[in-house]
Order: C-alpha cells, then sequence, then structure tokens
C-alpha cells in the first residue's frame, strides 16, 4: 500500500459529481470529499451508505416517551396522589389528558437533543476540536476530492486531469 | 447540468454571484468594522436594557405592587408581553423548520436571521415568567427535582409548569438547530479569518468542521429530522402558551379555538417581526441580493394567509359568544361590549391593525414594496401586542362578578420593563450581526445554480453561456519534490531572473524580517503552499506587497517561476490581498 494520497481540487459541484463517478468507474478508493455545501447526489456517488441517525432519534423519542410516562405517573399518581382542583388522581389514564402536553415535550426534547449528541460524537465535531480540512478553500469554493494513490500514480495522476480537476496535488499521508 | 426549474420561478439571488462572492458578502459584516449608525443604534438599544434591568431589579427589591396590577386583573403586561415575544419567536421556526419540509428554497437568505430573531425573542418572553413571581428566588421550586422535602414534587396539571417545559424544550431545540446550522458558516469565516483571535474563535465555535462527505450527509439527516421535530414543537409550544387561557373557567378566555388561533397570531405576527428587522438589515448589511422583492412578497403572503386565519378566529370568536347564549360571553373579548367598553380602543386598535390593514398586502404594488410592507409590518407587531392586551386585559376586567369590576393602568415599571426587553432584544440581534454570518452560505451555495439570476439567465438563453476556456490542470508534486529542486529547476539565467526579481521587488517594496511579518499568502485563492515558496524565494511574503500587483508584476512574476502564467492575474491576487492587509 503506497502512503500517498492525491487532493485534487474542483471549482464546480457539477464536475466534481463526474469525476467521483469517474474515479469510481476507474476502481480508485475515494478516502475523502471535502465540500463547501452539500453538493446533492454525492454520497450516493461515492457509495456512502445511508445514515441510521433518523432511526436513533425515533429511538431516542420513544425513550423520552417511556421516561415521562413513568416520570409522571410517579409523581402524579404513585408518590402524591393528591387531590388539586378536583382532578382524579387515581390512575394514570384518568389524569392522562393533563399529562399529554408534558409527554410530547419530553419525547421532543430527548429525540432532538440526543440525536444532535449523537451526530457530534459521530462525525467528531465538539468544542476544541481542530478541522483537519486539507485546504482552507474547501469552506470557501473548492471542492476537494483526496483519492488514494493505489498502483500507478502518473495514470491516476492524468485520470484526474481529465475529469476537469483546477489542481492536482501529490502529498504523503498524514 | 441537472438543476432544472421551472422559468416561471423568479431569481431568488441577484447580482451575478458566485460561490465565491456569497462567502465574500456573508464574510464582510464580520470582518469589517462596524460604522456609525450600528454604534447608535447599539447605544439606544443598550440604554434601553438598562433601563429594563433598573426596572426588574425595582420589581424584585420593592414587590410586584410596583406594577399597575391590581387584585381583579393580575395578569396584564407581563403576561402580554411574554406571549408577544413567544409569538415572534415562532416565525423563525416556521422559516427554518416548516419551509424546509415544504423545500422552499426562499427561506435559505433568511432562515438565520429568523431563528437568531426566536432565539432572542424567547430569552425575552423567558424572563416574564421569572419577574413576574412574587418571589422569583423560589422560582426553581417549579422544577421536579428531587429534594429534602420528602421530596415535594410540582403538580403537573397546570399549564403554567407546561409552559417550563415548553419553553425550555423551545428555545434548546432552537439553540442546537441554529448552531448545528452555523457550524459550516462558522467554518468559513475560520478559514478566512486573518486575525489570530478572530481565527481563535471561530475555530472554537465551529467545532472542527470539515465538510467531509459524510458530516454532510448527516448534516441534512439532522436538519432534516430537527425541522420534523421542530415543526411540531412550534405548534405545540404556542398551543401550551394559549393553554394559560383556555382551560380556565373565565369567560373570553375558556375556549377550544385558542390552540390554532395563537399559533396562527404567533406566525403573523413573528412574520412581522422579520420583515421589520430584515428590510433594515439587508440594507446595513448590503445583502439586497440574497433579501430580495421575492422574499418579501413571499413573506406577505404567508402574513395575509395567517392574517386572515386570525380574523376568521375573531370571528368565529364573535359568533360563538352570541351563539353561545351565555350572557357573561356576551360581552367579553370580542363581543360588542369589548367594542364599546372602557377598552374600546384597545379592541379597534386591534381589529384595524390585524385584520385590516394587513388587507392592503391583496394588491401586488404594495406586498412587493419594500417601504409599504415596513409600515403594515410596524402595524401588525403593534396589532398583536393590543391582540394579547385585550384578550388578558378586557377578560379580567369584567368577570361573572359585577362587583370585582375594575381596570388597568400601566406603572412606568410595567412599561419600563417592556422597553427593556425591546432593548435586551436589539442588544443581542445587532451583536448577532456583526459577529455571526447572517445568511446561512452554505445553503444559499446550494441552490445557487437553480436560483441565482445568472444561471436563471444561461438556462433560457443557452446561446448566451460564454465558452469557459479550459485550463490547463496544476499539479504539484510537493512533498516528494526536494526543496532545493525547487529553487534549482526553474532557473534557467540566473543573472536574468536576478535581474527580473529585483525590478519586481522594486515595485512591490521588499521585506525585512527583522521589522515586518510575513504572513500567510495561501489564503490568497490560487496560491497554493508550493507557490507560496516560491513567492517567498522572491522576496514576497506580505499581502502588503502582493497588493501592490498590477499586470507589469503579474508578467513579471509569470516570468520569474515560469509556472501559471496569467493565473495570479486572472484569480486577482492583487485584489484578495488588499481585503486580507487589514
Amino acid at each position: 500500500m503506497s502512503s500517498k494520497v492525491i487532493h485534487a481540487l474542483y471549482d464546480d459541484d457539477d464536475v466534481l459529481l463526474n469525476a467521483v463517478k469517474e474515479v469510481r468507474a476507474a476502481h480508485h478508493h475515494i478516502d475523502e470529499v471535502y465540500t463547501p455545501f452539500p453538493v446533492h447526489g454525492l454520497d450516493k456517488a461515492m457509495g456512502i451508505p445511508p445514515t441510521r441517525l433518523a432511526i436513533m432519534a425515533f429511538i431516542f423519542g420513544v425513550t423520552g416517551l417511556a421516561f415521562s410516562i413513568w416520570f409522571l405517573n410517579n409523581i402524579m399518581i404513585v408518590d402524591w396522589p393528591q387531590n388539586i382542583g378536583g382532578k382524579p388522581s387515581f390512575s394514570f389514564l384518568e389524569n392522562m389528558p393533563a399529562f399529554v402536553p408534558v409527554m410530547f415535550e419530553m419525547t421532543v426534547f430527548f429525540s432532538a437533543h440526543l440525536m444532535v449528541i449523537t451526530f457530534y460524537m459521530r462525525s467528531k465535531i465538539w468544542p476544541f476540536q481542530t478541522a483537519d480540512n486539507p485546504d482552507p478553500r474547501t469552506t470557501d469554493d473548492k471542492f476537494l476530492m483526496e483519492v488514494a494513490v493505489d498502483g500507478n500514480e502518473d495514470a491516476l495522476i492524468a485520470l484526474l486531469e481529465k475529469t476537469g480537476a483546477e489542481e492536482i496535488s501529490v502529498k504523503e499521508k498524514h | 447540468m441537472g438543476h432544472y426549474e421551472a422559468p416561471i420561478r423568479e431569481p431568488i439571488i441577484t447580482g451575478d454571484k458566485s460561490y465565491h462572492d456569497i462567502t465574500l458578502d456573508v464574510a464582510a459584516p464580520i470582518e469589517g468594522k462596524a460604522n456609525k449608525s450600528w454604534y447608535i443604534a447599539f447605544t439606544i438599544a443598550l440604554i434601553a436594557f438598562l433601563w429594563g434591568i433598573g426596572s426588574i431589579a425595582y420589581t424584585i427589591g420593592t414587590g410586584i405592587g410596583v406594577w399597575g396590577l391590581n387584585n381583579r386583573i393580575n395578569w396584564a403586561w407581563d403576561i402580554t408581553n411574554f406571549v408577544w415575544w413567544v409569538g415572534i419567536g415562532h416565525a423563525g421556526t416556521l422559516i427554518s423548520a416548516v419551509l424546509l419540509l415544504f423545500r422552499q428554497k426562499w427561506r435559505m437568505g433568511i432562515n438565520r436571521s429568523a431563528e437568531a430573531m426566536t432565539i432572542f425573542a424567547v430569552f425575552q418572553a423567558g424572563l416574564f415568567p421569572l419577574i413576574h413571581m412574587g418571589r422569583i428566588w423560589n422560582g426553581f421550586y417549579t422544577l421536579p427535582v428531587p429534594n429534602p422535602l420528602g421530596s415535594l414534587w410540582v403538580n403537573f396539571n397546570s399549564p403554567l409548569l407546561w409552559d417550563v417545559f415548553a419553553i425550555s424544550t423551545y428555545l434548546s431545540v432552537s439553540l442546537v438547530f441554529w448552531w448545528t446550522g452555523l457550524l459550516p458558516d462558522f467554518a468559513m469565516i475560520r478559514d478566512r479569518a486573518t486575525k489570530p483571535f478572530q481565527k481563535k474563535i471561530y475555530s472554537l465555535v465551529s467545532f472542527g468542521w470539515s465538510g467531509k462527505a459524510k458530516d454532510w450527509q448527516r448534516f441534512e439527516e439532522v436538519s432534516l429530522v430537527l425541522a420534523g421535530l421542530a415543526t411540531p414543537l412550534v405548534l405545540s409550544v404556542h398551543t401550551i402558551v394559549s393553554f394559560d387561557f383556555a382551560t380556565s373557567v373565565i369567560p373570553g378566555w375558556h375556549s377550544t379555538v385558542y390552540p390554532p388561533y395563537f399559533v396562527a397570531g404567533a406566525v403573523f405576527s413573528g412574520f412581522a417581526m422579520v420583515q421589520t428587522l430584515l428590510l433594515i438589515m439587508r440594507k446595513v448589511s448590503n445583502l439586497e441580493d440574497y433579501i430580495t422583492r421575492v422574499h418579501v412578497e413571499n413573506m406577505n403572503k404567508v402574513i395575509l394567509v395567517t392574517g386572515g386565519i386570525v380574523t376568521v378566529a375573531y370571528l368565529s370568536e364573535l359568533f360563538v359568544g352570541w351563539y353561545t347564549g351565555s350572557s357573561y360571553e356576551d360581552f367579553v373579548y370580542l363581543s360588542v361590549g369589548a367594542a364599546t367598553g372602557p377598552y374600546w380602543w384597545a379592541f379597534w386598535s386591534l381589529i384595524i391593525c390585524n385584520s385590516i390593514i394587513p388587507q392592503l398586502f391583496w394588491f401586488k404594488k404594495i406586498r412587493r414594496n419594500y417601504i409599504w410592507t415596513f409600515i403594515i409590518a410596524i402595524f401588525i407587531n403593534i396589532g398583536m401586542w393590543f391582540e394579547r392586551f385585550d384578550i388578558i386585559v378586557i377578560n379580567l376586567s369584567r368577570g361573572h362578578l359585577p362587583s370585582s369590576w375594575t381596570q388597568f393602568s400601566p406603572t412606568f415599571v410595567d412599561i419600563g420593563i417592556f422597553v427593556g426587553t425591546i432593548g435586551f432584544f436589539f442588544v443581542l440581534f445587532l451583536l448577532y450581526a456583526r459577529t455571526f454570518p447572517v445568511i446561512a452560505q452554505a445553503e444559499v451555495k446550494s441552490i445557487l445554480k437553480s436560483s441565482g439570476n445568472n444561471f436563471k439567465r444561461e438556462r433560457d438563453n443557452p446561446s448566451a453561456v460564454k465558452t469557459e476556456v479550459k485550463k490547463e490542470p496544476v499539479v504539484i508534486k510537493q512533498e516528494i519534490v526536494k526543496e532545493e529542486k525547487i529553487i534549482e529547476k526553474p532557473i534557467v539565467d540566473v543573472d536574468d531572473k536576478q535581474a527580473k526579481t529585483n525590478s519586481l521587488l522594486e515595485s512591490l517594496g521588499t521585506f525585512d524580517a527583522a521589522k515586518d511579518k510575513a504572513d500567510n499568502l495561501k489564503k490568497i485563492s490560487g496560491i497554493g503552499p508550493v507557490m507560496e515558496k516560491t513567492l517567498n524565494q522572491i522576496g514576497i511574503y506580505t499581502f502588503a506587497q502582493v497588493s501592490k500587483m498590477t499586470n507589469k508584476e503579474y508578467d513579471l512574476l509569470d516570468s520569474i517561476t515560469g509556472s501559471f502564467p496569467g493565473r495570479a492575474q486572472r484569480d486577482d491576487w492583487a485584489g484578495q490581498a488588499n481585503k486580507l492587509k487589514s
């Protein structure tokens, strides 16, 4: 395995998308693509599997709902079953309508926050994290494709040149 | 290429923008200095804020009795302002969440500021439930936390407690939604920052965002799911706020139409506030190309729809008040009694500002006019304040028992706190406008090709597309090539090169390592690490030097380096360096 990577810089999202397809068709491994904005269809073109964050959000929401039911039942029905303004406190279901607002809010709260935290952990983004985009221009208007050099370097460069890259640089893998 | 859009749609980004232009426009207010009018506005807001703090301190120190409340009317300006501010906040979430679910591209120019407005408005709203308490220092008892009083819990039957959950969930979810959307934009500022302090701050707040393909995939999924969660949230929050009134037994409050009607009113007033702010902001921050007439018109259409819903609700309240046959319902809130009683002026302000004036937006000329929009938006802000005032105060002033009929008049403390929250809101918003990317640039860039006026023009008229000159790709094999090689290789005629270098430095000025500080020339788009090295070998180290380059110097540079002919000129290094210099 070679220790080199090639950074190909593009100045257009459509050109990049075609380049990704061509490089994949030529069976080169694309290590990473850095873009300044979401390029629709890029994950499909790169063959990245879909994210499961939405599934997690659902599970977190169910957790929040379950927690709120336990919580409200424990406080209002089990611990101090008091008569407050004639509201029935004999069972959870009897007073359930009054619990709906809080149950709903807690479902949303758990689902939203835990999903965002999951996203931050999975993508390794949090305060004091240093950015690792290799070129500062990739957050402005350039698109960078990082391809592992595997075999013939010059052939790969020639291929990338053909895909419309604006700048191609060969680097040691960090 | 794959960006089909119906020709009937107007462009929502004007000014022939490229991706880089968007970056520059969004970064400009942050990288530049505040002007005099900003400082004037900020000072006024700050004074109002300080006055508000004084009023709050006076209230807490002396007691709620310093307000104009009485035994019967025990909610007035405090809760009026609370509901007003919460309502204002709702438009931000509507724009960022509901319009995302409906795939409305025009939301992208305005969503960042609308969300900022949400968060700052909810801050103001959140103050009132606290300061209207008689014993604010016991406020933490609203939280169901295990405690030594046998674990004395809260009562989950009260809408005021639901409010605690609703508002805190709403604020926290809006905040993470907003912040997650900000990460790519902060990263853009971080990568452009020239001052070390600025760089440090934006590195911290951008959480190390690098724009990887997988991160973007997750980012979009998170945005979509958060939008899906925020939409019911925004409906539920104002619904819960409306429960404060709707679940009571007070005639005029006890009404099942309140939840949807409050939400419609919130969107109505929120959009009016967005208009008020953005019409100023587009001028002050030079964002006329991103917040266009189309945006203003679309928002006015939303105002028209929600204003219509609110008016229907008024009419249905009036109808039901009559239809119910209850003599109590007949003279409160929107009934004949309210229109002719002691609060007739508040009642008619509400009808005129909310139901009559916004109808002017049916006229295309008016809803596409910035000045008219601004004026009508101000009227709606006033009208929606009166709506809450009317609901709360008129209904409390005349209840079941005529012996407790009374009236309310605010004291200077009531007014001071309200003015203070307006000041605080603008303090936050003005600071935001100078430090945050006020346009979601990453999102705007993603719709540029479908909605930019230049791209639309080219699509409508394919023959006008200028054929781009195919640029030769630049191949750099930096790490591999030894440093000496770079110096040695291009030098053909050492003397000739030296002469050219001297004449180049003559016009650009020399760099004195002892006196000057070298800049990071890689910040200039078009200068990579190798080019920087080459420039350094020639003796060019600073932005000040690069900024002096003209066509003559570009040619000289090309002949010295022998690589990238015409590159510097095309990328306008001098222009870029000039901006970076400061």
